[in-house]
C-alpha cells in the first residue's frame, strides 16, 4: 500500500497521505517487526545494497525523522531502474554505522553535491538555497525535485525533471493558492496557468515540443534567483542573452528595435525581452503590461504630481494611452532605464523618451531633417517627435483626430511656418504665404475643401520627417528631386517630362532648367485647365524664353490672351507642356511633319502655308524678318507723313477761322438787319394796303 | 400767317438723303471697328481690356468688328451702285464723271485752292471761293477708297485665313497684320483729329456741322462757305430746286446729341490711341 517516497507530491501531502492511509492493522504489523528486529541483531560488515534491502524492501518499514514517522521503504524495482543504480547505499548514505543492526534513526542527508559538485554550486547561489538556509520549511532541496532513490535518466519517461514534467513541478509549488503563494510574495501570478497558455506552454504541453522553454530554460535549473538580482539569468541585464539561447538569430528580425548590436553592447538603453513579450505570456503578439503600467501609474494617476526639477506636471492620463496607438506598449517600453528594484523605478530615468529605439528609420531621417539639425543644436523652436505627433496620446495619421491626419497637416506644420509664426520669421525667401497659399492652391482645396485625403498636403512634397531647405541636395523638393516628388502621384507626368527638352538628361547646359514648380509653383498650384493658370503660364515661359515671349504678344495669339482671354494658343498649346521637344525633332509638335496637325487642333482647315504663319513674329527685327520690318515702316512712314502734312495744315488754319468766325458772324448780322429792314417795310406797305381799302 | 410764313427762312440742301444715310452707317460702323480692334492693336493697355470686356469678351469683339466691316462693305457697295445710277440718270460719260465739275476726284482748281488756302491761312490772301467740294473734303473721300482697299482686303485675309493661304505664303498673314492695323491706326487718327478739325471743330462750325445728318444749310451761310458752288446754282438756275424748309428743333436736337456722342467717342479714342503710343507702348 505503501507507495514509498514519491516526491511528486508537495511534502505536506505526503504527510497527509501517511496519516490518512495508515491504519490500525498496518501500525500492529510495523511495530511487531521491528521488535524482531531489535531481538535478533545481525552483524553485517560488507555493506552491499542487498543488505540493506533486506530490511528496506519491507513496504512498512518506518523512521523517524524531525520527531515525525516516515517510511523507510525502498523499492528495489525502481532502484535499479534509476540512474544511480549502479552505486551502492552507502555511497550516498555515507554516516551510517552499519556495525549495528538496525542502524540508528538519525543521520545526516544525503549530500548529492558530494558528486554533483557544479549543481550544488548553483543551488546554493539559489533563492531557494536562501530560503531553505533560513529555515523555510517549504524550500525544495534536490530531492524535491529530482526524487531519491528512483532517479531516472533525463531521457526516461518517468523522469521527474522531463521537459514535460518541468511545469508541473514547478507549479507544484509556483500555482495560485499553495502555501508559497500565500506565503511569499512573488511578482508574478497565475504563472502555471500563463506558461500553460504561452506560446512556450502551447508548444510544449499541447504539441509535445520538448525543445520548447520551461521554467528552468529561463530560470535555470538550480541558481534560481529573482529578476531584480543582476546575476539572474532573467534580470534586466541578462534576459537578451537568456533569450537568445534558443532565439539565436532574434536580432535579425529587431533590427528596428535594438538596432544592430545596441542590444548586447548597451542592452540598459534598450527596451529588453520581457518588455514586449512579458514573462510568462509570451506570444506572437505583445501584451499589455499590466502590472508594470499600475506601478507607474500608482503615482502619475495622480492629477497634482508635478517635475521636482522643474514642476511640469507628470500626471498621466490612461485613457489617453489607451486610445493611442501606443495602447498595447508599457511604459517601460519607452522610458527606459526603469529599475525595478528601488521603490521609485523611475528615479533612474536620465533622457527624454527616444522614438528612434523603435521607430529608427525615421528617427534616422528626422536628424537629418533640418528640424532634427536644429534640434541637435538645442533650438528651442526646432520641433521633436511628440511636437507633432503628441506624447502619450499619439495616433496615427489614419485616425481624423490625429494632428497628423492628412486634413490636419497644413494646420499642424502651419503652427510654425504660417506668416509671422517662429519658423516663417526665420525664412528669407519668397514662399512667404504659404498656409494660406496651400489652402487656396489645388492640393489646399482637394483636401480641405473637398476632403480628398490623398491630396498632396505639406509631408507629402517635403516628407514627414526627412524635409531639408530646397536648397539642400538631398531635399525632396530640391530642383534635383522635384520631379521626382511630384511624379509620385502624378504618375507619367514625369516619364514625359524627362525626355522633354527641359529634361537635365535631354538637355546639357549650365542654366537653370525648369522643373514642375517653376511652372506650377510651390504652393500656389492652381488648375491647369483655369483661366488663372492659363494666362500665368506665359509669363513662367518668359521668364527663361524672354525674347520669345514678347514677340509672342506681337501676334493675335499674344494680344488675344493678354487681354485676358484663354482661347488662343498659348505657348504649351503648341509646343505641349510636360513633353515639350524641339522643333527640329520629329517627334516634336512643332515638326515639318506634325506642324500642321498642331494648327488643325484649333483651325480644323490648317493647311502647309497656313502652318508658315509665324507666330512670333516682330516688325522690330529687320535681319529676321525683314519684310515684317520694312512693312511696318513703310506704314508708318505714311502715318507720319500724312499727319504731319495734315496737322500742320490744320494748325496753320487754325488761328484763321478765329477770325473768319468773327467775319462770318458780322456779314451774317448785316445781311439779317436789312432782310429784317426789308420785311418791316413789306409789312409796313401791306398795313397802308390794308388801310386804305 | 403770311407773316410768320415769310419769316420761315429756307435752307439749302447739299446732301441727298441716302448719302446722310450712308454717313451715319459710316460713322457707326467706323467707331465699332476702330473701338474693337484697337483692344488688340493695344491689348497691352489697361483700356483694352475693359473695353473688349465690355463688348462681351474677343470673341464677340470679333463679332461685332466683322459685322460693322460687313456693314461698311455693304455701305461702300451701295454708294458704288448709287454713283452708277447717277451716271446713268444724268447720262454722263465716265470721263466727266470722274474728271468733271462735280466729281469727287483733284483737280485743277483743287491745286488752286491748296494755294490760296495756304496764302490765307498766313494773311496773305482772301478766303478761296470754295465750291461743291473742298480739297480737304476730297481727300477724306478718296482716303476711305485706298482704306477700304487696305484694309478691307488685308481685314478680308485675317477673317479667312485658312482659305487666303492656300495661294499666300503664311507670312503674308502677318503681313497683312502690320498693314491692317496701321492703315486702321493712320484712318481712325486722320478721322477723329484731322477730319473731325476740318468738318466739326473748326470754330466757325463748332462743336459740329450738322450739314451731313441735316444735309441743310442756312442759304446765307452756305453763300459764304461755298460762293463758286452758290455762283454756279445762280447761274445754272438750279438753286431754287435745292431750297427746303429747316428741320423741326426736336430732330436738330437729335443729330446734336448724336453727333456729340460720336465726337465724344471718336476723341476718347484718339486719347487713348496717345496714351497708349506714349505711355506704354512696345
Amino acid at each position: 500500500m505503501l507507495r514509498g517516497f514519491r516526491i511528486l507530491h508537495a511534502r505536506q501531502k505526503r504527510f497527509k497521505f501517511y496519516l490518512n492511509r495508515f491504519t490500525v492493522l498496518q501500525h500492529i504489523l510495523f511495530i511487531a517487526v521491528a521488535l524482531i528486529s531489535q531481538l535478533c541483531p545481525v552483524q553485517v560488515y560488507a555493506q552491499s545494497n542487498k543488505d540493506c534491502l533486506e530490511c528496506h524492501s519491507y513496504k512498512t518499514l518506518e523512521g523517524v525523522r524531525n520527531g515525525h514517522k516516515i517510511s523507510v521503504f525502498v523499492s528495489s524495482k525502481e532502484f535499479d531502474t534509476s540512474v544511480h543504480n549502479a552505486l551502492t547505499c552507502v555511497e550516498c548514505h555515507t554516516d551510517l554505522d552499519m556495525k549495528k543492526i538496525p542502524h540508528r534513526n538519525t543521520f545526516t542527508p544525503v549530500q548529492c553535491g558530494d558528486c554533483h559538485r557544479v549543481p550544488l554550486q548553483q543551488f546554493r547561489e539559489s533563492l531557494h538555497d536562501k530560503v531553505l538556509q533560513d529555515g523555510g520549511d517549504l524550500a525544495p532541496n534536490c530531492q524535491t525535485c529530482h526524487g531519491s532513490h528512483n532517479i531516472k535518466p533525463i531521457a526516461d519517461p518517468e523522469s521527474n525533471v522531463r521537459p514535460i514534467k518541468v511545469p508541473g513541478l514547478c507549479g507544484s509549488c509556483h500555482h495560485e493558492g499553495t502555501e508559497v503563494s500565500e506565503r511569499y510574495d512573488i511578482p508574478q501570478d497565475q504563472i502555471l496557468e500563463n506558461y500553460s497558455e504561452s506560446m512556450h506552454g502551447e508548444g510544449l504541453l499541447r504539441k509535445g515540443l520538448t525543445v520548447s522553454a520551461t521554467c528552468v530554460s529561463c530560470h535555470t535549473p538550480h541558481r534560481i534567483l529573482p529578476h531584480t538580482d543582476p546575476r539572474s539569468t532573467i534580470s534586466k541585464l541578462n534576459i537578451s542573452k537568456t533569450c537568445s539561447q534558443c532565439h539565436s538569430e532574434i536580432e535579425r528580425v529587431h533590427q528596428k528595435v535594438i538596432r544592430g548590436q545596441l542590444w548586447e553592447k548597451e542592452p540598459h538603453n534598450i527596451p529588453v525581452c520581457v518588455d514586449c513579450h512579458q514573462p510568462h505570456k509570451v506570444r506572437k503578439s505583445f501584451y499589455t503590461q499590466g502590472i508594470s503600467d499600475q506601478d507607474c501609474l500608482k503615482c502619475h494617476a495622480e492629477a497634482d504630481i508635478k517635475s521636482s526639477v522643474d514642476g511640469h506636471s507628470l500626471t498621466v492620463d490612461r485613457m489617453k494611452i489607451m486610445s493611442s496607438r501606443h495602447a498595447e506598449t508599457a511604459c517601460s517600453q519607452c522610458h527606459i532605464n526603469v529599475d525595478p528594484r528601488r521603490s521609485r523605478p523611475c528615479e533612474t530615468l536620465k533622457d527624454p523618451v527616444d522614438c528612434s529605439i523603435c521607430h529608427e528609420a525615421v528617427g534616422t531621417d528626422y536628424q537629418m531633417s533640418i528640424h532634427g539639425k536644429l534640434h541637435a543644436q538645442n533650438d528651442k523652436n526646432a520641433p521633436n517627435c511628440k511636437e507633432c505627433h503628441g506624447s502619450h496620446e499619439v495616433k496615427g495619421k489614419a485616425d481624423p483626430r490625429s494632428p497628423i491626419f492628412p486634413t490636419n497637416i497644413p494646420d499642424l506644420c502651419g503652427t510654425c511656418h504660417r506668416l509671422g509664426e517662429s519658423a516663417a520669421v526665420r525664412y528669407m525667401g519668397t514662399e512667404q504665404n504659404i498656409v494660406s497659399d496651400y489652402s487656396e492652391s489645388i492640393h489646399g482645396k482637394g483636401l480641405l475643401k473637398s476632403g480628398l485625403t490623398v491630396t498632396a498636403t505639406c509631408t507629402n512634397c517635403h516628407t514627414a520627417h526627412k524635409e531639408m531647405p530646397a536648397s539642400d541636395p538631398n531635399s525632396s523638393v530640391n530642383p534635383a528631386h522635384i520631379s521626382d516628388t511630384c511624379g509620385s502621384c502624378h504618375l507619367g507626368i514625369e516619364e514625359k517630362f524627362l525626355k522633354s527638352v527641359h529634361s537635365p538628361l535631354v538637355t546639357k547646359t549650365d542654366a537653370t532648367l525648369p522643373v514642375c514648380s517653376t511652372c506650377h509653383t510651390a504652393h500656389t498650384i492652381s488648375r491647369t485647365d483655369l483661366s488663372n493658370f492659363k494666362l500665368k503660364i506665359m509669363t513662367q515661359c518668359g521668364k527663361c524664353h524672354e525674347a520669345i515671349t514678347e514677340t509672342y504678344f506681337d501676334t493675335y495669339h499674344g494680344k488675344v490672351s493678354q487681354l485676358g482671354y484663354t482661347k488662343t494658343a498659348k505657348c504649351y498649346d503648341c509646343h505641349g507642356s510636360h513633353d515639350i521637344l524641339p522643333p527640329n525633332d520629329p517627334e516634336s509638335r512643332l515638326s515639318h511633319k506634325n506642324v500642321v496637325e498642331t494648327c488643325k487642333q484649333c483651325h480644323p482647315n490648317a493647311n502647309r502655308q497656313f502652318a508658315g504663319y509665324l507666330t512670333h513674329a516682330t516688325h522690330h527685327d529687320p535681319k529676321k524678318y525683314p519684310i515684317l520690318f520694312w512693312t511696318f515702316w513703310g506704314m508708318t512712314s505714311l502715318l507720319v507723313f500724312t499727319f504731319v502734312i495734315a496737322g500742320l495744315h490744320t494748325l496753320l488754319w487754325l488761328p484763321r477761322s478765329f477770325t473768319w468766325k468773327r467775319d462770318l458772324k458780322q456779314r451774317l448780322e448785316i445781311i439779317e438787319r436789312a432782310q429784317e429792314r426789308e420785311d418791316e417795310e413789306e409789312d409796313n406797305r401791306e398795313k397802308s394796303h390794308h388801310e386804305e381799302n | 400767317m403770311l407773316k410768320r410764313h415769310r419769316r420761315i427762312k429756307l435752307e439749302y440742301e447739299r446732301f441727298s438723303r441716302l448719302n446722310r444715310g450712308l454717313h451715319i452707317f459710316t460713322i457707326l460702323t467706323f467707331i465699332t471697328l476702330a473701338m474693337t480692334g484697337l483692344t488688340l492693336k493695344f491689348s497691352y493697355t489697361s483700356w483694352a481690356v475693359i473695353l473688349s470686356h465690355l463688348f462681351g469678351g474677343f470673341e464677340s469683339a470679333g463679332f461685332f468688328h466683322r459685322f460693322a466691316a460687313f456693314i461698311m462693305i455693304a455701305v461702300f457697295v451701295i454708294h458704288l451702285a448709287d454713283v452708277v445710277r447717277i451716271k446713268i440718270k444724268t447720262k454722263e460719260s465716265w470721263k466727266n464723271m470722274v474728271f468733271g465739275p462735280g466729281s469727287m476726284f483733284f483737280n485743277k482748281k483743287d491745286l488752286q485752292d491748296l494755294r490760296d488756302s495756304l496764302k490765307w491761312f498766313l494773311g496773305r490772301g482772301e478766303r478761296p471761293q470754295y465750291g461743291r467740294w473742298t480739297y480737304w473734303e476730297k481727300f477724306d473721300y478718296i482716303a476711305v477708297f485706298w482704306g477700304m482697299m487696305v484694309i478691307g482686303s488685308t481685314g478680308l485675309t485675317l477673317w479667312f485665313p485658312e482659305f487666303f493661304t492656300k495661294f499666300l505664303p503664311g507670312w503674308f498673314l502677318n503681313v497683312a497684320t502690320i498693314i491692317h492695323s496701321d492703315e486702321a491706326l493712320l484712318a481712325v487718327g486722320f478721322i477723329f483729329t484731322v477730319h473731325f478739325f476740318n468738318t466739326h471743330l473748326r470754330p466757325e462750325k463748332f462743336p459740329m456741322d450738322t450739314v451731313i445728318f441735316s444735309g441743310r444749310i442756312p442759304l446765307e451761310e452756305f453763300k459764304l462757305d461755298r460762293p463758286e458752288e452758290y455762283q454756279k446754282m445762280v447761274e445754272s438756275g438750279e438753286l431754287e430746286k435745292h431750297l427746303v424748309e429747316p428741320y423741326q428743333p426736336i430732330v436738330i436736337r437729335s443729330i446734336r446729341i448724336f453727333g456729340t456722342v460720336a465726337l465724344l467717342s471718336g476723341l476718347s479714342i484718339v486719347i487713348w490711341i496717345i496714351y497708349a503710343m506714349i505711355f506704354v507702348y512696345r
